[in-house]
């Protein structure tokens, strides 16, 4: 085998190793991961009760429609939390297990060990993602005779290299603030979503912030995915919102990785892999 | 008191193929909060100063230092953790800067804190570990069981989570995890300290046993001045980021006129190995 590909096998081997780390973890936590999972479904039947609410208290509103779109609202906010969750978790879990030392250590690139992180994020993401929506749905009796799932699903994977992008620029930020470097990446996350319409059109938001819901991933996410379960639509009439999701991928995949270099390379000047003292 | 004796000039190290390990002017600084001078106020902590020596491939070498001394920066330079402020170190003859890749292929460490993913199994950490040095399950799947026996690690704990297990036997696990990636260069960093007596011999014995078995060069730091005259080859004094000798311990003695490596230290440094620690050493014990 070349000297490429024994190095390309070699990465590959080691994003593995990543996902197995992750795969271990997952294993070893699943009670409290279920114990999360009962929290986020509390959190969008809040949600999705509030269709409910509207009509009660007189409002006319196609219950069904506005219930769905909702809960569509809330599994992309709960999907996008996990995502952010595990990248973050790059450097803030290892800190305080003590072997990020040893994963920077390793001769694995730092382009693939994210790698690692994403494509196990995206899989626990989407798994979670449809038992979330299944539950939901289940629970409200809600109606989706047109509904793309595969569809959303696609588009939802593609957003996702957008959402990995910003994740890995957010996910540095706990090796420069070992204190408050996760919160900084929650608001990251949370100014994302209330420019993207998560609950609402983008047009009831001022101007200034529209502007921002272009460039913001999770609005074309939330617009493609609605369009599919609610519209029927399907993957060729998403053409609108899928380039922009590509566009904004390609540029924040290589920004999200300069930023996390810029900060490993500040972490290793001053001494912050470690937390001394 | 004794008068202290007059370091020992290191000398810059040339270049040559067969130093598995080589320093020249190696430094590095911190910045620390300062609170004397206000709320921004910073200073400057030198933890390495300045530091040269070189290592032959197959040698062991012992660096003794109280803490803050600057032995866990000097591991973390070589490891490609830390950035240096000024000088170079090689491993093999790859620059830990800018050749940072080949190197992290050559070396593994093993720390005083072996830090793992608690509620993960022995097997499981050393697993995910080998894949991040491209070793695949089929290569694994005999090789993690092999290597835990050899550090004396039971069978029957080999799935169960690591926070049951006691401090000597993580530090077993971390020696494994070292030596399964075939490391040629060895950083051991204070590898026994804080285990009981038993779990210290079987831990020095088993370096003793990669020493004879494998082709492999070891960096030793530590404050056990025994542990350092038992397994060394030759022992070098580190005191606050300057390396004031290095030789065989035999010479050392020798050189400063003691009986024990103890004496030697003090004679060299001016302070009792287990003195304690001013302000600067303070802040050094936080930076490493």
């Amino acid at each position: 085998m070349s000297t490429l590909g024994t190095t390309l096998r070699s990465e590959l081997v080691g994003a593995g190793g990543v996902v197995e780390r992750n795969y271990y973890l997952t294993k070893r936590y699943i009670w409290w991961d279920l114990a999360w999972f009962i929290w986020t479904v509390a959190n969008t039947l809040t949600i999705v009760f509030i269709a409910k609410g509207i009509e009660a208290q007189g409002g006319t509103l196609d219950v069904n429609r506005v219930a769905t779109s909702l809960l569509i609202g809330a599994v992309v906010w709960a999907y996008l939390g996990v995502l952010f969750e595990f990248l973050m978790e790059t450097v803030a879990w290892e800190r305080w297990e003590g072997t990020i030392e040893y994963t920077f250590m390793a001769p694995l690139s730092r382009s693939m060990h994210l790698a690692g992180m994403g494509v196990f994020s995206v899989l626990y993401g989407l798994l979670r993602a449809v038992f979330l929506f299944t539950v939901c749905i289940w629970f409200f009796d809600l109606s989706v005779p047109d509904a793309q799932f595969m569809a959303a699903l696609v588009v939802l994977a593609i957003a996702s290299i957008s959402f990995l992008g910003i994740g890995m620029m957010t996910s540095v930020l706990p090796l420069i603030s070992p204190e408050k470097g996760t919160q900084l990446g929650w608001i990251a996350q949370g100014t994302l979503l209330v420019v993207s319409g998560v609950y609402y059109p983008v047009e009831v938001l001022p101007t200034w912030m529209q502007w921002l819901a272009k460039i913001s991933p999770a609005t074309y996410a939330l617009e493609a995915a609605r369009a599919a379960i609610l519209d029927g639509q399907g993957l060729s009439t998403m053409w609108d919102e899928i380039w922009p999701l590509l566009v904004i991928g390609v540029v924040s995949i290589p920004l999200g990785l300069w930023i996390f270099a810029r900060g490993e390379r500040y972490a290793k000047k001053h001494g912050k892999l470690k937390r001394s003292g | 008191m004794s008068e202290v004796q007059e370091a020992v000039p290191i000398q810059v190290v040339r270049h040559h193929p067969e130093f598995a390990v080589r320093v020249q002017e190696l430094r590095k600084e911190f910045k620390i909060r300062d609170r004397k001078q206000g709320r921004f106020g910073r200073k400057t902590r030198v933890a390495l100063d300045d530091v040269s020596f070189a290592i032959q491939r197959g040698e062991t070498v012992a660096i003794l230092g109280q803490n803050g001394s600057g032995k866990s920066t000097l591991v973390r330079l070589l490891s490609t953790l830390l950035l240096p402020d000024g000088g170079s170190a090689e491993i093999f003859g790859s620059d830990v800067v800018r050749n940072a890749r080949p190197v992290r292929r050559l070396v593994n460490r093993v720390s005083v804190e072996a830090s793992f993913f608690k509620k993960m199994s022995a097997v499981e950490n050393l697993s995910y570990a080998a894949r991040y040095y491209g070793m695949t399950s089929g290569q694994t799947r005999d090789r993690i069981p092999e290597i835990l026996e050899r550090v004396g690690f039971p069978k029957d704990r080999r799935d169960e989570s690591m926070e049951n297990l006691s401090r000597g036997m993580q530090q077993k696990v971390a020696l494994a995890r070292a030596l399964l990636t075939s490391p040629v260069v060895l950083l051991l960093d204070e590898p026994t300290t804080g285990l009981d007596p038993r779990s210290k011999l079987e831990v020095q014995d088993f370096i003793r046993e990669i020493r004879t078995s494998h082709d492999s060069t070891i960096l030793l730091c530590t404050h056990d001045l025994a542990e350092a005259e038992a397994l060394a080859d030759r022992v070098g004094i580190l005191d606050r980021g300057r390396l004031l000798v290095l030789e065989p311990a035999d010479d050392l003695k020798r050189r400063y006129g003691s009986d024990t490596l103890e004496a030697a230290f003090f004679a060299a440094t001016g302070r009792e190995f287990e003195a304690e620690h001013d302000e600067e050493d303070d802040d050094r014990e936080v930076m490493a």
